[in-house]
């Protein structure tokens, strides 16, 4: 028996005919930047409520810093013990706290404190708002005069941003602490020795470098996470996925963004201290 | 015969490959209570959003007051939208807020009240729709299906609209609050200069609340050359209407379309 072939579908009105996926994906990321230069124009217009504001910022700071302290410590006392044997065989363990402050400073804690903050305040943001999306109540706050992206996500926006600089400083801090009790107490290297290094290697500039990074990133983080949330399907699936898709975006986008902003920040250093060029990492 | 407050004029809204509206016209004169009727998934509610530009046509004009919602700007069409009422269908409100809150939200974003204006007429609306002090300070997870949408009324009132606008105001709820729903529609009509239209499935709010009814039918249903509105005229026709479809949408009668189905 032959079987007739099913006649070919007609072409979606709403998909481009060029570039398939890529079109898609170029339409989306001109969707997000719209969306999210409307939420900037409304943190500066303030046109959201400080009550808002400071609900999410405390649901942000307070209730991720444990958190953040518990992953900050451990990151720095796992690299104390991975790279305590490496250098001690070329006679350097005093350098390691040098070297691991450093990539605690500029990389560690800013993206650590990212990716914590994508999967539990991104994923939380975004089913928040897509169950409003769902629930019609982005589409009330419309009905009743008010902007629902400069109403819901410049206070979310504002809020991220602020407050994960703030937890990275703490994920340092915490770092630190975690490689020095390593160093000093379990391997015994010489404490003298041990702050002298870091004191040469890590300054002002790499910290400033870690916190403007975690202030893009969580930036960033927050206006895939909101737009993700606005862009809900229906039902629990919906939200779900809108979920997920705020991890997963902000995952990628913070590992791009990451190496993007570390080239840009050794090339000003470079400029800035030409002298300099063997202290950057 | 007065000027039209809404006009729809050969409105058609596609989502994908699905045509959900096609070249309807529907012209609601002031004062008029229009009850849209239909089936799920004819277009009833998308019709509601297209009003208030919460959605936009993919072909077609809307309009209000003779001018073109598309062609209205931001300001325009906040200032509209102040102008309308929106009951919704799980009467959306918002989570975070009290009672109180919801119903002030629209006074408080609109600006240039004083607090003890919004403090009155909150407790106007809320009286209005049968809610005492008491219900003030409960957050809407604390309110049954009946009074999340008297607040959610008592909320699309406050600004006291020119228009409201209904969607499914009975649906879930008992025929008792189903009552209740559909006298305070009366009574809304009663206390103001309210042009209304009403999204609903339920023939008892039809032939309470409404002057004229409006049916439509779904796409899918219809062929090439069909006109998407079954019936436009006043609830006493519906029986007698002379399409069978209408008939037996009044009726609750499937038989002819299981039978076509099987």
């Amino acid at each position: 028996m032959t079987v007739a072939p099913a006649p070919p579908k007609p072409p979606d009105p709403d998909v481009l005919p060029v570039g398939g996926p890529l079109a898609t994906a170029l339409v989306g990321l001109g969707d997000w930047t719209l969306f999210s230069q409307r939420a900037i124009s409304g943190m500066f217009r303030r046109s959201f409520s400080g009550r808002e504001w400071l609900r999410v910022a405390v649901d942000i700071g307070l209730n991720s810093l444990s958190v953040v302290i518990v992953t900050g410590l451990f990151i720095g006392m796992v690299l104390a013990v991975q790279t305590y044997n490496q250098f001690h065989t070329v006679g350097l363990e005093t350098s390691l706290g040098a070297v691991i402050h450093l990539s605690v400073v500029r990389e560690l804690g800013p993206v650590l404190s990212s990716v914590m903050l994508a999967g539990r305040v991104g994923g939380a943001m975004a089913a928040e708002l897509a169950t409003m999306r769902v629930s019609e109540q982005i589409d009330a706050l419309a009905c009743l005069g008010v902007d629902p992206v400069k109403h819901l996500v410049a206070p979310r926006f504002l809020a991220c941003l602020l407050m994960i600089p703030m937890l990275t400083v703490f994920a340092d801090i915490a770092g630190l602490v975690g490689c020095t009790i390593i160093c000093l107490h379990v391997y015994g290297i010489d404490t003298h020795h041990y702050w002298e290094h870091s004191r040469n290697y890590v300054g002002v500039w790499d910290v400033f470098v870690g916190v403007a990074k975690a202030f893009v990133l969580g930036g960033v983080m927050a206006l895939i996470a909101c737009h993700r949330g606005f862009h809900s399907k229906a039902g629990a699936a919906g939200v779900g996925r809108a979920a997920t898709q705020a991890f997963v975006f902000a995952f990628v986008s913070i590992i791009v963004l990451d190496f993007v902003l570390s080239m840009f920040a050794n090339s000003v250093h470079d400029i800035v201290w030409p002298d300099a060029k063997s202290k950057v990492i | 015969m007065a000027d039209p407050v809404i006009q729809l004029r050969g409105v058609s809204v596609r989502f994908g490959r699905q045509q959900v509206l096609r070249n309807l016209d529907l012209a609601v004169e002031p004062q008029q209570t229009v009850c849209v009727i239909g089936e799920s998934g004819c277009g009833k509610t998308v019709m509601l959003k297209l009003l208030v530009g919460l959605l936009k046509p993919t072909a077609g004009d809307v309009l209000f007051e003779d001018r073109r919602v598309s062609d209205l700007s931001e300001t325009e069409l906040t200032r509209m939208r102040l102008r309308m009422g929106f009951l919704f269908q799980q009467a959306a409100l918002f989570d975070s807020l009290t009672v109180f809150e919801n119903v002030a939200f629209g006074l408080r974003a609109k600006g240039g009240v004083a607090e003890a204006d919004i403090r009155s007429r909150v407790r106007d609306r809320l009286t209005e729709v049968g809610l005492t002090a008491a219900a003030e300070p409960k957050m809407p997870a604390e309110l049954s299906g009946g009074m999340r949408k008297r607040v959610g009324l008592a909320r699309a009132l406050a600004l006291d609209p020119d228009v409201m606008l209904y969607d499914e105001p009975t649906t879930g709820l008992d025929p008792i609050m189903t009552d209740v729903i559909n006298e305070l529609i009366l009574r809304t009509r009663g206390r103001r200069p309210v042009t209304s239209i009403v999204v609903t499935h339920e023939l008892r709010t039809v032939h309470k609340v409404a002057d004229r009814v409006v049916m439509l039918e779904p796409v899918a249903r219809l062929t090439p050359d069909e006109p998407q509105v079954l019936y436009d005229g006043p609830p006493a026709g519906l029986a007698t209407a002379t399409d069978p479809r209408v008939r037996e949408f009044v009726e609750g009668d499937a038989a002819r379309r299981i039978g076509a189905e099987e």
